[in-house]
């Protein structure tokens, strides 16, 4: 742990948008000001009750809200130690837990009269959120996502477009989420006078790692309430799986302060630590990188290397700035599964419980299998499990044919 | 203090004309074309020369420059490379102000103040760093002004008259004035919106003020350069250097000189331009 732990650590970021030495606005004179109106915006948003009050409406009536706590009875006995329940953010409208940050953040930008929206995709669970909330409120969508991202993902490309998104296969670059988040902020560039950049995950400049996280916080705080009901008092362990991390901020925000949570992320560990993989913290260092300085994976001259992961929504070279301060006070504690881990897990979730979880959300299990054995029966081990795996069906087939890897 | 690039204005301003300025990416196809072609540019007739540093995820560049940038990474190049560029200019000239202009990161990871002392040693006059707004000043804007190098900022059709005064209160050298909201490479911004862009900058700094974005054609460099104290080229050079490739990509013996003509006709069209704003 850190010498100077901060008081509480449910204050950040700063006014000017670090989370100790992270964040910050780190783009270009164009969009400053822009940022700059969007902080505004969400502040006021914020601090009108009527806005809350619309939000809660649509996340009950639309999006499902809340999300179960399920007791995953036939896990725990496979496993054999601690109490496991799952979070259920798979069974919300969309599939996935970016809708609640989307909703958020499209009920922001009509505050603010912006007609068009954009976004960038990994996996495509964000897209089809954000296209999604477009067809609802009447909006235009364009969606960037990387072409290798479009190939292994196809079923969330047929649903964007279904919901009248264009969507942008991306081929600068490395193909795949980076790439896609380039390609948004030039698009942002260009038409900044009536687009809004509706971010998928707790990164880029301030207030979007902020922002999307008070967004997600809904997921922490509907599991406090829920725990207490089924077992009267807070969970002892926190696990969830880290992309950029929106649904683990989410989950963790609300329990940063409770010293007796143990709190674990997990990594995309790809091929492993030492080949290609997507692992930020296990893997790189402080770096500039779309907005914020963060945990990236570069070389010694500073360019971004490649991320590798079986899970198209993991594979970024970098991870929320709120992420990188919590690893480095050791508030969090960051772990790593592999592509094999990850698919061990599928199958294991899809078998045991009925539950097939996105290949994101399965890197999560994947490490739950390791913790909750080590720990007694009266643990109470929370899972997030952030989206559903049908997404990913085409894909594991694929692989379980032996025609890919 | 007084850097090449502030005396370089005090020369043109006494000349009545305004400064052709270029851009092109260090490293681009390889090391060694890059320098000759760098060394062929003040001849040619460029004023004030800029370096790209080649960055991985260069998200306010458009097609050209990323792939300016991606063969330069794939021909080895380096910001350690980059500086010993300049350097190798520097043995032959010692008036024509150079800029580096890039990302943050590669300069983060080499060492802000170790970067500041080789660069102000290897002979480079000023940075342009796109993602570094004035609200982050203390990263490297600060640091390189007290190092002695100018901190060229990035003004654009966003920067309103209540933002402006925060954008120039660091900014030395001179004021580069992003003529469209877009990327490199995008269309060209009419000649009428950046006179008037031009004269609202002026009215709250001394410093002169070069335009870039959408500049390919003589017509459109005198334009310009009859509204500004300069005109910034960057694609168009970087497009006639990659016509002049090889199919891997290599450069051939017509490289330096395709770049160096068109740097010589756009160079004309700045000089024909009737005096320049003051």
């Amino acid at each position: 742990m850190n010498s100077s732990l901060p008081n509480s650590f449910r204050t950040g970021p700063d006014e000017r948008g670090h989370f100790g030495n992270f964040g910050g606005r780190f783009v270009a004179e164009t969009l400053m000001p822009l940022i700059l109106d969007l902080e505004k915006a969400y502040a006021a948003a914020k601090a009108d009750p009527s806005f809350q009050t619309e939000m809660n409406g649509y996340l009950k009536d639309y999006v499902g809200r809340p999300s179960p706590l399920y007791f995953a009875e036939r896990l725990t006995e496979h496993l054999g130690g601690a109490k496991i329940y799952l979070k259920r953010e798979e069974l919300n409208h969309t599939g996935s837990h970016k809708v609640n940050n989307v909703l958020g953040q499209i009920m922001v930008a009509r505050r603010m009269g912006k007609k068009r929206i954009i976004a960038e995709t990994g996996a495509g669970q964000h897209g089809v959120a954000t296209a999604t909330l477009c067809a609802r409120f009447g909006l235009e969508c364009v969606v960037y996502m990387g072409a290798v991202d479009v190939a292994r993902q196809a079923p969330n490309v047929f649903r964007m477009e279904m919901l009248g998104a264009k969507v942008v296969p991306v081929q600068s670059g490395t193909r795949t989420l980076k790439d896609a988040m380039n390609e948004a902020l030039r698009d942002w560039v260009t038409n900044v006078h009536n687009t809004f950049y509706c971010i998928g995950t707790v990164a880029g400049p301030h207030p979007y790692p902020m922002m999307v996280r008070d967004f997600q916080s809904v997921i922490g705080d509907e599991t406090r309430k829920q725990m207490q009901e089924a077992e009267g008092r807070l969970p002892d362990s926190l696990v969830a799986c880290i992309g950029g991390g929106s649904n683990a901020m989410g989950l963790f925000h609300p329990f940063l302060d409770d010293p007796s949570v143990e709190i674990f992320g997990v990594e995309a560990a790809g091929h492993g630590l030492t080949q290609l993989h997507a692992a930020s913290i296990a893997g790189g260092r402080a770096g500039v990188l779309h907005g914020n300085r963060t945990y990236l994976l570069m070389d010694d001259d500073g360019q971004i290397q490649d991320a590798h992961s079986i899970s198209a929504g993991l594979d970024y070279p970098g991870i929320g700035p709120e992420h990188s301060w919590l690893h480095e006070t050791g508030r969090v504690t960051y772990l790593s599964a592999t592509d094999d881990e990850a698919l061990a897990a599928f199958m294991l979730l899809s078998r045991l419980e009925g539950i097939p979880p996105a290949l994101e959300s399965a890197h999560a299990i994947a490490k739950v299998t390791e913790l909750a054995p080590k720990r007694p029966k009266d643990h109470l081990m929370v899972v997030n499990l952030s989206g559903r795996g049908d997404k990913d069906i085409p894909q594991i087939t694929e692989i379980l044919k032996g025609k890919k890897q | 203090m007084t850097t090449r690039i502030d005396a370089r204005f005090a020369e043109l301003a006494k000349q009545g004309r305004s400064a052709f300025v270029t851009f092109l990416m260090a490293g681009d196809p390889d090391p060694k074309t890059s320098l000759d072609i760098i060394k062929a540019l003040p001849k040619a007739g460029a004023d004030i020369i800029e370096i790209g540093m080649p960055f991985t995820d260069p998200m306010a560049d458009g097609p050209s420059i990323q792939a300016a940038g991606l063969r330069a990474l794939k021909g080895g190049m380096t910001l350690r490379k980059t500086l010993e560029m300049v350097r190798g200019f520097r043995k032959e000239d010692d008036a024509t102000p150079l800029v580096l202009m890039g990302y943050y990161n590669p300069i983060y990871i080499y060492g802000v103040d170790k970067f500041l002392t080789d660069a102000k040693a290897a002979g480079v006059d000023g940075l342009i760093i796109v993602d570094l707004p004035p609200e982050e000043d203390d990263e490297l804007c600060i640091p390189a002004l007290k190092a002695g190098l100018n901190f060229i900022r990035l003004a654009t059709p966003t920067t309103d008259d209540k933002r402006l005064p925060a954008v120039l209160a660091n900014t030395s050298g001179f004021v580069y004035y992003v003529s469209i909201t877009g990327i490199t490479g995008a269309a060209a911004a009419d000649s009428k919106a950046v006179g008037d862009a031009v004269a609202r900058i002026k009215r709250h700094t001394k410093l002169p003020v070069c335009v870039g974005f959408g500049i390919r054609t003589p017509q459109a460099a005198r334009a310009i350069a009859e509204k500004a104290n300069g005109a910034v080229v960057g694609t168009a050079l970087v497009d006639a250097l990659r016509d002049s490739l090889d199919i891997q990509g290599q450069a051939t013996s017509k490289t330096v000189a395709a770049v160096a003509d068109l740097v010589a006709s756009l160079a004309q069209g700045v000089r024909g331009a009737k005096q320049a704003a003051e």
